[in-house]
């Protein structure tokens, strides 16, 4: 499994293997002795079965919804977001909800076509590791998270848009 | 005007590096076309039938002598000696390379501009009216919001990737509307409310292209202090619900219209209550540190110029008919606006060239406190200059090639760049332009014909407005030939109403005739008031039908 990118640039081992939708008929096929990523529906469906295994984690397509989750997002060690397409904004959204909104407090990872020119946008929305598609340099990641020093506004990584900091 | 600080320095200074990073990666093939794509849109740059082109912003219009100057050598230095005055209130260059873009970046920077969001599906330059600031009827100087809406846009980490573009305009008179906000994306129109308190009504889902509509009102009154996190509200209920399988029905437009607009207000105010008393809202404070950078500017206290403007009106006819027709009332006695017309026959609409930036500059300088607006109808307004020197600044526009006294007449026409430079275009717009300019020459007969609003575009994504104008044309392709389609009865300001199509469409050698026949209809039905919409609006469409495909 590719390694993953920290908030802070630091680069990991993957300890996460995600597994995909089963199919229609099919049932979830989760692989033993592993930490896995579940679809965030199926988690909810058996979370008597699913709460604190510190294990299973999620993940949300773009097109899911991440009120499916709403109170329950800290008991999960992990929420993926994932990226269809890099130009697919609706996981930025997604990420700020489950931090701001529903208060998630754990790991989120963004996943799917992660590119480096999105990081720092991700770092902003919440996202705390990547997933970098393969192809990509992940040496560069350090400087991509970092392009800019400041931002103009309050999101998930700060309380104070710049109008308020010029105040003080 | 605004003024960076360190803040804003910084980050124009960060966003210039990053994109010389971008660039170099893309050249070195580490970014594929596609990946590249919205970054470099969100810089600006597209890639166009000819050559690369650039979208520089000038925020809601406004721009200083120095950065003019500075324009000036940029069209020199890495492009043809000119530059194109859009319908965005933007500048355009046809033909930068690639590799000297950063550069170009990194020039701007030092005059405070940029080509941020110029581009691409995010939310770009916020416009308004070109004479914010200087008349008399408007309920407050709009541009301080443009530029707090300037700031919290910017870079915004959440709205970079929508399923479309997104534009955003503020209106703040009560008679007027030059921003034409009920055809964006999201129009605010400054209002009071019964209390007597400032705010939004806030139009949601406007625009042109492929599917024009009015923006409908969503929320009827928005107080000051809650702009940003209610256009946070919506545009986070447009990037998780817009549709991103379509890219014509991207537009949040299509989006509240399926909600329908109560259905999509419900969402928003659901969402708003979230956040509405979260960080982002803005505080009396900020708002104020922004209107400090527009007060006015160090006006003389004068009296009106009547008598000596009635003198030199009588001495001199033409000097009268630019008075009457580019020349505008000012709030403050003894001034007065002035627009100069980049609509001369033989020169593309908004064309200027890098000399003609400088003059705009020295003019500037000289008459208007250094400062002047770009409009969405493609010309240049001096906002304060004295009415005692009104005669002596018109005489050095003739030979600078900005005298045309034709403002919002038949040939102040909008126009695209169409098929001659832009990639998208189904036909060329220029040559449509001038032969209509060369038809009707006699500037008589246009003031007898009054204020009428000719949009021209080369394709539906209607850069030239065609739906909001009184005549509008569009090029179309049929079978690979170039057919222009003729609408009537459009408007842009508080009126705002989407153009009737005429009927089939004609050869490019045709329009002006076409046009010659929708005039003479309009000059045997009108009675003495009438402007052309209104005798449109009292006929409607089956008149200028019979005449031009008799």
């Amino acid at each position: 499994m590719p390694d993953i990118i920290f908030r802070d640039g630091s680069i990991r081992q993957n300890q996460w293997f995600v597994v995909s939708r089963p199919e229609r008929g099919e049932t979830l096929d989760i692989p033993e002795q592993k930490r896995v990523l579940i679809p965030a529906d199926l988690w909810i469906e058996n979370r008597e079965q699913f709460a604190g295994n510190e294990n299973i984690g999620v993940w949300l397509d773009s097109h899911d919804e991440p009120e499916v989750l709403a109170d329950h997002v800290n008991e999960l060690p992990l929420i993926a977001v994932n990226f269809p397409k890099f130009s697919d904004g609706r996981g930025y959204s997604i990420a700020r909800l489950l931090r701001e909104r529903f208060g998630y407090e754990n790991e989120l990872r963004a996943i799917g076509d992660v590119l480096l020119d999105q990081l720092q946008f991700m770092k902003r929305c919440g996202f705390d590791t990547y997933e970098l598609r393969p192809d990509k340099d992940i040496r560069k990641a350090a400087r991509a998270l970092n392009f800019f020093s400041q931002g103009y506004q309050a999101a998930t990584d700060t309380d104070l848009p710049l109008f308020r900091r010029r105040a003080s | 005007m605004y003024v960076y600080d360190e803040h804003d320095r910084q980050m124009a200074a960060e966003r210039v590096a990053q994109f010389r990073d971008q660039t170099e990666r893309a050249l070195a093939g580490e970014l594929a076309e596609e990946e590249f794509l919205p970054l470099r849109l969100q810089n600006g740059l597209y890639v166009q039938r000819l050559a690369p082109m650039l979208r520089i912003c000038v925020p809601y219009g406004m721009l200083r002598s120095v950065q003019l100057r500075r324009l000036a050598r940029i069209t020199r230095d890495y492009d043809k000696g000119y530059a194109h005055f859009t319908t965005r209130q933007n500048v355009q260059l046809n033909w930068p390379n690639l590799e000297d873009v950063p550069d170009i970046l990194a020039e701007l920077a030092e005059v405070e501009m940029h080509a941020n969001q110029t581009s691409g599906n995010c939310i770009r330059n916020t416009t308004t009216d070109q004479f914010a600031g200087v008349q008399s009827d408007e309920l407050t100087d709009p541009r301080p919001y443009c530029e707090i809406i300037r700031q919290w846009s910017t870079f915004h980490p959440e709205f970079a990737y929508l399923p479309r573009k997104f534009k955003v305009a503020v209106n703040a008179s009560e008679k007027t509307d030059r921003a034409a906000i009920q055809v964006h994306d999201i129009g605010l129109q400054i209002v009071r409310n019964d209390a007597g308190e400032l705010g939004f009504r806030v139009h949601v889902g406007g625009g042109l292209g492929r599917t024009p509509m009015v923006a409908p009102v969503i929320r009827e009154f928005l107080p000051e202090l809650d702009l940003l996190t209610y256009l946070e509200a919506v545009l986070r209920v447009y990037n998780r619900y817009g549709r991103r399988d379509n890219k014509f029905k991207a537009r949040i437009k299509i989006l509240v219209k399926a909600l329908t607009p109560a259905g999509f207000a419900e969402k928003v105010e659901a969402e708003w209550a979230h956040i509405k008393d979260s960080p982002s809202r803005l505080t009396r404070e900020a708002i104020e540190r922004i209107q400090a950078y527009f007060t006015e500017p160090a006006y003389a206290a004068l009296d009106n110029a009547t008598d000596l403007l009635a003198r030199q009106r009588f001495e001199n006819r033409a000097f009268d008919q630019w008075l009457q027709h580019n020349v505008d009332t000012h709030k403050k006695p003894g001034y007065a606006i002035v627009s100069l017309t980049l609509k001369k026959t033989g020169t593309p609409p908004g064309d200027v060239t890098d000399r003609q930036l400088e003059q705009i500059a020295d003019l500037a300088d000289e008459y208007s406190f250094g400062e002047v607006r770009v409009t969405h109808q493609q010309n240049v307004v001096l906002a304060d200059v004295r009415q005692d020197r009104l005669l002596e600044l018109w005489e050095q526009l003739g030979p600078m090639g900005f005298g045309t006294a034709n403002l919002n007449t038949l040939t102040d026409i909008i126009c695209c760049p169409g098929g001659d430079f832009c990639a998208l275009a189904n036909a060329k717009s220029i040559p449509v332009a001038d032969a209509i300019q060369r038809r009707f020459d006699n500037l008589d007969f246009l003031y007898d014909l009054g204020e009428i609003d000719l949009n021209i575009s080369g394709c539906m994504n209607a850069c030239g407005h065609h739906h909001v104008g009184n005549i509008g044309v569009l090029g179309v392709d049929k079978k690979g030939q170039e057919f222009y389609q003729v609408s009537l009865g459009g408007a842009s300001q508080h009126d705002a109403t989407i153009g009737k199509i005429l009927g089939p469409s004609f050869a490019r050698d045709d329009m002006p005739d076409v046009i010659a026949k929708i005039i003479d209809v309009y000059v045997n039905k009108r009675t003495d008031e009438e402007s052309f919409l209104d005798t449109y609006r009292r006929v409607g469409i089956d008149p200028f039908k019979e005449r031009v495909y008799a």
